[in-house]
């Protein structure tokens, strides 16, 4: 019993230790998991294409797969995390005439939107 | 025992909670006397699986006997035909029972008054009127708590199906026939229901949502899609209505109360107050609307609904703003 108990204990602190953390260590207080889910609730992936988000195989925008490799956000503003949660806000304050719409977007949501985007190798 | 239950209850969770068409998560009348009959059908599913496993296995079992010990009397003979024919045959014909008594509850009678809705199928989404105006859906239905509801299907090209099991079984859309089936929704929620019946590239995005209401909200529903579109509210509205009432949407479209008549897309003279665009494919958000105006292929490969790359995203933004705005 008991040996099974330390197995059972000991399985569960090689998942916890094996899954990726939640924490992004390029954007301070970002969650990759909450960005995930914001990402499919504003459906994003109707016009970009983003690896790990199911349906995300949008060709109206660039894809989002790799952009924190990118140096330029919409080809005119420097790539970061506080830049890209900005533009996620309110691309019209960047860039008045593009097609990507104001969705409301909120602070933190927009933050948790960068933490997993730039997840994304 | 306890963890028994506590299996069976993560399978019912799983199953109906989480699942937006389950059959064992009736909202209505007739979709409960569905599920009764489905737990009934698994049950005895279940039973007679148990019963023959445990027969194989005491056979499996079984000591050897030699050849002339093998017992060929007529009252061992009897065996195969009970148990493979006669009991096989009253079980069937008992489920036969509770299945037609079962269909039986559907609440069918035509002496009760309904609210009407006529439902026709095109590849791929849906296309719904009421009997006693003029308004015009797409892809969502309204009904009232606790009233009963006919929809009468038909289609406008191949065969469909109707199909919403937290509200009633699968009903055809036949081309040249009329269907009807008669429904209650007994819990205010919202309802998801899916084409039933392979109508080609697009089936599986031909979903359409029913949205049940206390009677006084329907009412209200009601009274504002049978009014006529909303005039344009700001600039940037101004110039999408200049767009798409004038421009190439109106050549399929009908927004009522503009120049855009076009009877071969759905109506969207409300379509800002819709859930879902597209049958279903998209949730209707600005950056869907957009993606969806400038190239619906992409994004349900087939639809009737042509790329339309010519706009501008200001423009794009505009039309949005607009359509968005049709409540």
């Amino acid at each position: 019993m008991t040996v099974l108990r330390g197995g059972t204990v000991g399985l569960v602190l090689m998942a916890v230790a094996c899954a990726p953390s939640d924490r992004s260590p390029l954007v301070p207080g970002g969650s990759i998991a909450a960005g995930r889910a914001a990402v499919q609730q504003f459906s994003c992936g109707t016009c970009h294409a983003i690896r790990g988000v199911p349906g995300a195989v949008g060709q109206i925008g660039p894809p989002l797969t790799g952009i924190v490799h990118r140096t330029l956000i919409a080809g005119e503003i420097p790539n970061s995390p506080g830049n890209l949660a900005g533009w996620i806000r309110n691309p019209q304050a960047y860039e008045p005439r593009t097609a990507m719409p104001n969705l409301g977007v909120s602070d933190s949501a927009a933050r948790d939107m960068v933490a997993f985007l730039y997840s994304l190798h | 025992m306890s963890r028994l239950r506590r299996l069976c209850l993560v399978v019912l969770v799983a199953t109906a909670c989480h699942a937006p068409m389950s059959v064992v998560a009736a909202a209505g009348p007739v979709a409960r006397s569905l599920s009764h009959l489905t737990w009934v059908l698994i049950v005895a599913s279940a039973v007679v699986f148990g019963v023959v496993v445990v027969l194989m296995w005491a056979a499996v079992m079984r000591r050897p006997t030699t050849d002339a010990a093998v017992d060929l009397t007529p009252r061992s003979a009897r065996i195969p035909i009970v148990g493979g024919a006669i009991i096989p045959a009253v079980i069937l014909l008992a489920l036969f029972l509770v299945s037609v008594l079962s269909e039986r509850q559907y609440p069918v009678e035509t002496r009760v008054s309904a609210q009407v809705f006529t439902v026709i199928g095109h590849q791929w989404w849906w296309e719904i009127h009421t009997a006693d105006s003029g308004a015009a859906f797409a892809n969502e239905l309204h009904v009232p708590v606790g009233q009963v509801i006919e929809v009468r299907l038909l289609s406008a090209d191949v065969i469909h199906s109707f199909w919403m099991p937290t509200l009633h079984g699968k009903i055809d859309l036949i081309p040249g026939d009329t269907n009807r089936i008669r429904l209650i929704a007994d819990k205010p929620g919202v309802y998801r229901g899916q084409c039933a019946e392979y109508c080609g590239l697009q089936h599986a995005n031909m979903a359409f949502t029913v949205v049940a209401d206390a009677p006084d909200t329907y009412l209200r529903w009601l009274a504002s899609q049978q009014q006529n579109a909303a005039p344009p509210a700001d600039s940037l509205q101004r110039a999408g209505a200049a767009l798409v009432t004038a421009g190439r949407c109106a050549v399929c479209h009908t927004i009522r109360g503009t120049p855009a008549r076009g009877m071969v897309g759905p109506d969207l003279t409300h379509v800002g107050s819709r859930l879902t665009l597209a049958a279903g494919t998209l949730p209707n958000n600005a950056a869907a609307m957009e993606a969806w105006i400038t190239n619906a292929p992409s994004l349900k490969p087939g639809t009737g609904m042509p790329a339309l790359p010519q706009f501008s995203g200001m423009e794009l933004r505009a039309m949005t703003a607009y359509l968005e705005g049709l409540h």
